[in-house]
Formats: structure tokens, sequence, C-alpha cells
């Protein structure tokens, strides 16, 4: 897999802020590459400077061999949605469409060919003529993308693309861009704030945090494997439980945690020697609950009273007091139809799981 | 509840003629008087003018003042002159006042505050008050020659009082914040967003300005130069204190007629042909501009 787009050491200041902080990062052709935060992280600052609105305080970009890190936004191969879609008002959705490719030396008809094309596959041939200002939120967005599109970038940036669609619109629009970007084969890079955007998006997330990368991986490394408590909490919800290591042995390490009341067995011995004080992360929806004391003698079980319940359809969430006053979430699928509720408040229970589930955050 | 839709439909009506009946006082009346007596003939009495019906009652109007307007040629390029007066003055405040306003529209929203401030403070001074510091500065052996002399770029002074060119500059600098204001509140709703995404599309700095910065910025260039160029017409005090004696404009020329030759019915005559001059193109581009509107609606 060749490196298409490779940051080095990048930086960027603005006075005494530091937005970006000596990041890495390498991007392969054709990813759907999501980078996720929180506001002020500096998520749209790197995009910035992918895009060539900022320049880097130090480090380099390199966008399929061609160093591009001082280049002018006009110069790079590479084309922006912005959040507001910056839509110009004053021209038609054609003419928005249009702009990018009347700003090259390209004939009349391939322009107007390639604005048909654009707006096919976007399905806004029936609103060519119209303005802006006539279009619903969701149109808009499908101008500006493309609009992004049409010179054929080798990078398409998105600045939190969905954030402005209600939310049955996000999540079809959601496979619409996976659709398209499948069928261009463009490389995208998406800034958002919505975990579940980026997980359902893209190939690869980079979880940023003060100006730093805390992890990266497939959506599937961050949600089970997160590196630290910070990624752990940031996609999801989690259930921590502070403890310390009493023993590593070679199927795994036993922690003892005041939270739980009890020493558990878990994975993860690599990270961590005796007598260190860790945290251990468990999913809700790798909890089981149950009435009765499970039975296999590996699993971790812990008993508690019901706090507080929810019923969300498919799910029941459930907020589980332990004797030690911690509250632990668990999700549970309904899968059986029942009108009468399986569990009630203040009812005893167990709480279950295996070892393997649940994962190691060593800071 | 029901009376309420009535109710509305009367409060509607009562807002809408307020600004109606302020303009038929302070606008449509004082403009029918001054036609009036446009059409009236001057004589030696008080007031100056024929009444609009004679002894028998029948009306008696004649349009000898505007007849004379056309055969004495020193109004028509009073007027021309007047015109190109204005026509300077507006665009050089639109020269200096674009970037000033675009400058104060992209500044921080703290010292956009002070900038605009800075940008109202003359007001608080006198008029009469500013237009003479310019003559303490346009003077022979004002700051301005002084200075040029100073650094030896010239050895005597340079005429600039009582010049075309002290009015133009006087002009300018007077009616820049009118200018400045409607550029500045056009120019600060602009998603900045669009210049950018103009660049990422391929558009240099220049091109990506031409593009969409101007095009949207075009009714407060529109009202600002209207703002400018009609008072800038009409101005009296300005060519009367900066300007020569045989530099004349419209203003001039209507005070004059009232003032000096005690010809109403001439000085209104020419009261109304400029009222028609700037009329006219106010027109004009306010159709332009709802033709624009509909274009975007």
């Amino acid at each position: 897999m060749k490196d298409f787009i490779r940051i080095r050491g990048i930086s960027k200041h603005f006075g005494d802020f530091v937005a970006v902080d000596n990041v890495d990062l390498d991007i392969a052709k054709g990813e759907l590459f999501s980078i996720l935060g929180g506001s002020g992280c500096g998520k749209t600052t790197l995009l910035r400077m992918l895009a060539g609105f900022d320049i880097p305080t130090n480090g380099s970009i390199e966008i399929d061999g061609i160093d591009v890190t001082r280049q002018a936004p006009y110069d790079r191969p590479v084309n922006m949605m912005f959040q507001s879609y910056a839509i110009f008002p004053h021209m038609s959705v054609e003419k928005n469409i249009a702009y990018g490719l009347n700003k090259e030396k390209v004939s009349s008809k391939e322009v107007a060919s390639r604005v048909d094309e654009m707006l096919a596959l976007v399905q806004l041939e029936a609103f060519r003529k119209r303005k802006p200002d006539q279009l619903s939120g969701g149109q808009r967005q499908r101008v500006a993308l493309a609009r992004a599109l049409i010179k054929r970038p080798k990078v398409l940036l998105l600045d939190e693309p969905l954030a402005a669609l209600d939310k049955k619109l996000r999540e079809r629009t959601q496979f619409e861009l996976m659709n398209i970007q499948d069928e261009l084969g463009i490389t995208f890079v998406v800034v958002t704030h919505d975990q579940e955007e980026a997980m359902t998006l893209s190939t690869r997330i980079a979880v940023m945090d003060h100006g730093q990368f805390r992890q990266v991986g497939t959506p599937k490394e961050i949600y089970e494997f997160p590196a630290n408590r910070l990624v752990a909490e940031f996609i999801g919800t989690i259930n921590t439980f502070r403890g310390r290591v009493a023993a590593v042995a070679d199927d795994g390490i036993k922690v003892y945690s005041t939270e739980l009341g009890v020493t558990i067995k878990t994975l993860g011995k690599q990270l961590v020697e005796e007598g260190q004080e860790i945290e251990i992360a468990v999913r809700p929806e790798k909890i089981f609950v149950s009435k009765e004391k499970p039975e296999s003698s590996d699993d971790v079980c812990v008993s508690g009273i019901v706090d507080d319940l929810g019923y969300l359809g498919n799910r029941s969430l459930y907020r589980v007091r332990l004797e030690s006053g911690k509250i632990v979430q668990v999700s549970s699928q309904n899968r059986r139809r029942s009108i009468s509720r399986f569990l009630e408040w203040e009812d005893k229970v167990w709480i279950s799981w295996r070892p393997r589930s649940a994962v190691v955050l060593p800071d | 509840m029901s009376q309420q839709p009535a109710d509305n439909q009367l409060w509607r009506r009562i807002a809408i003629a307020v600004p109606y009946l302020w303009l038929l006082v302070f606008f449509l009346a004082p403009f029918a008087i001054i036609l009036k007596i446009s059409l009236a003939d001057p004589i030696i009495a008080q007031p100056p003018f024929t009444p609009a019906f004679d002894e028998q009652g029948r009306l008696s109007a004649s349009a000898d003042s505007f007849a004379f307007l056309l055969t004495d040629k020193l109004y028509a390029i009073t007027y021309i002159r007047s015109l190109i007066m204005a026509a300077a003055a507006t665009i050089l405040c639109l020269v200096l006042g674009f970037p000033m306003a675009y400058g104060i529209a992209r500044s921080a929203p703290t010292t956009r505050s002070l900038l605009l401030l800075l940008i109202v403070l003359p007001f608080w001074i006198s008029f009469l008050l500013r237009v003479y510091a310019w003559m303490g500065l346009m003077n022979n052996y004002g700051v301005i020659n002084n200075l040029l002399m100073w650094l030896g770029l010239i050895d005597q002074p340079i005429q600039l009082m009582y010049t075309d060119f002290a009015i133009f500059i006087g002009l300018a600098y007077s009616y820049l914040p009118f200018m400045i204001l409607p550029l500045y509140a056009s120019l600060e709703r602009m998603d900045l967003d669009l210049v950018e995404a103009a660049q990422d599309l391929g558009a240099s700095r220049t091109r990506a300005f031409w593009d969409i910065t101007w095009p949207l910025a075009r009714p407060g260039v529109i009202a600002g130069c209207l703002l400018v160029f009609i008072p800038a017409m009409g101005e009296y005090v300005i060519p009367y204190l900066l300007g020569g004696s045989e530099s004349l404009l419209i203003g001039r020329v209507l005070f004059d007629e009232f003032f000096v030759n005690r010809d109403w019915p001439l000085a209104s005559a020419v009261a109304i042909v400029l009222l028609l001059l700037l009329v006219v193109p106010i027109v004009f581009l306010q159709r332009n501009q709802a033709k624009d509107q509909e274009h975007t609606a």
C-alpha cells in the first residue's frame, strides 16, 4: 500500500496556541479517512493545511509524491467541501458546479458535459437553473459535493460534511457519500466531531485531541481496542474500573479492583507489570445481566442492584449499582418479544463479562 | 380573538401610513411648492414671484425659467461640472473606502467596533469646523505646503486652496464615511468561506475578488455611491469655502439665484432640473437591482 498523502512532523501555532502539534500521518490512495475529535482539537486546522488555507509552522505535506506544503490552494490537486457548503449565492447550481472547471483551460463543450455528469452523479439535473436559496439543505450539500468533485481532485477534503443535515437525511447521505467515493476512487479526508458518522463512513479513523493523534486505526480497532482512556470514552460509552495488577501470568493478568470488590482475570499482559495501577474498560454491550449467578467460572462476575433502566425498543439500558457504589452501564438486546419487564428497579442482579471483553488502559 | 386579524390589518395600515405621511409632508409638498414657484414669473414684490392664479382666477404658469436655463450656456456647463465633480469624488470615496470597509469587516470583532467608531467620530465635530481645518491644511502657508517645502520637494507654495482640487478633496473627505458604512454592512455579512472556496476551486486572489467579493458587495457599492453622489452633486458649503470664485457648481448657482438675484422662479427651475438629474439614475439603478434580486430569489 503506497502512501498517497504523507504528513510529516506537521505543526501549526497561532501565537502561543498550538493547534496542531507535530503530527505524522499516512493515508493510502482511495481511502476514506476520518479525523475525529471535539471542537478545538485541531482537526479543522489540519484539514485547512491540507487545502492550503493555513501554512504549517513546521513539517511537510506530500500528495502523490509532490511536496505541496507551501503551494497556494489554487495550485493544489485538492478540493474541499466546506462545512457551510460555501455555495456562491449569486450563481445558479450549474454555474456553481462549473466554477472550478472554468478556471482551467477547458473547452466550454467539455465543461458542459462534465457539469451534466456531476449533476447526474448528485441527482440534481432538475435543479440546474435554480439559485442556491431555492434549495433545501440536502440539495445544497450535494451542490457543494458536485462543485468540489468536478475538477477530479486527487484528494477531496470534507469539513463536517453531514453536520448541517437532519438525522434521517444524514443517514441516507452517509451511504451516498460512500457510494460516490467508491465509484470515483478519490481519496476522501473527512473531518468530523460525530463518532457515529466516522464509524460508518471510514476505512480508518484518527482520533485527535489537543493537536495530537491519540489513536489511528480502523473503526473496529478504535472501538474494540482503544489505546487509551480518551479514545475509549470518546467513541461510544464505556465502563472503566480502577485496579491494581495482582499477578501477571502467561494466559493473562489478575487485577484487584476495589470498585468491583473482586479480583478479576483479563488479557493484556504485555502492557503492564505487577503492582501497577491500571484501568479496565468494558463496553456496555459486552456485559451480560442476569438474575441468577452465571455458572462459567472464568467470567468476571459481580452482583449489584438495578438503579435505573431504560427501554429503547431494540435494546434496554440498565444502570447497575455495585456494592462499592460504582454505577455500571449495561446494554442488552431485546431479543424476546414481551410486554412484561425482565428486570425491575431495585432487583438484585449479576453482571458478568468474558475476560477477553475487557480492555486494559495503562494510563 | 376573531377580531384580531382586522385589528392587525388596521395597525399595519397605520404603520405603513407613517412613512407615506412623512414623504407627503416633507418631500412631496415642498416639491410641489418649488414646482409651482418655478412656473411663476419673477416680480419685485413679497414674495418675489407671481401668484399661481391671477385676479380673474385664471391659472398663470409659464415655462420661461426653464427656457432660460436652456438659452444661457452657463447652466448646462455648471450642471456638467457638478456632475463630473460629484462623480470624481464618488470614485475617490469608493477607491479609498472599499479597502477600509474590507479591512474593518475582516478585523477581529473587538477592533471592529473601535474602527467603526473612528469612522463615525468626525461627525461629532461640526462639519463647518472640519472644512475650515482643510483650509488650514491647504493654505499657501498651510501644513501641506510647509511640509513639501521643508522636504525640499517644492520651492514655493502650490496653489491648493480655491481650486477645483480643493473642492474634490473636501467632498471626498466629507462623504467618505457614507461610502464606508454601507460597504462595511455588505462585506461584513459575506461568508469568508466563499472566497476560500473560490480559491480552492482554482481562482487566484484577484480572480476570487472579482468573481465573489465584488458581486456580493454590489448592493453596498450602489448604496454607498448614491449616498455620496447625491449630496455631493448639490453641495454648497464645500465649494463656497474651498473653491475659487470662478469654480461654479450647481449648489452655488442655486444659492446665488435665490439670495443674490432674488429670481426665485429661476432658482426653483434650477432645483427641479437638479432633482430630475438625480432621480433618473437612481430609478435606473433600482430597477437594475430589483431585476438582480429577482434572479437571486
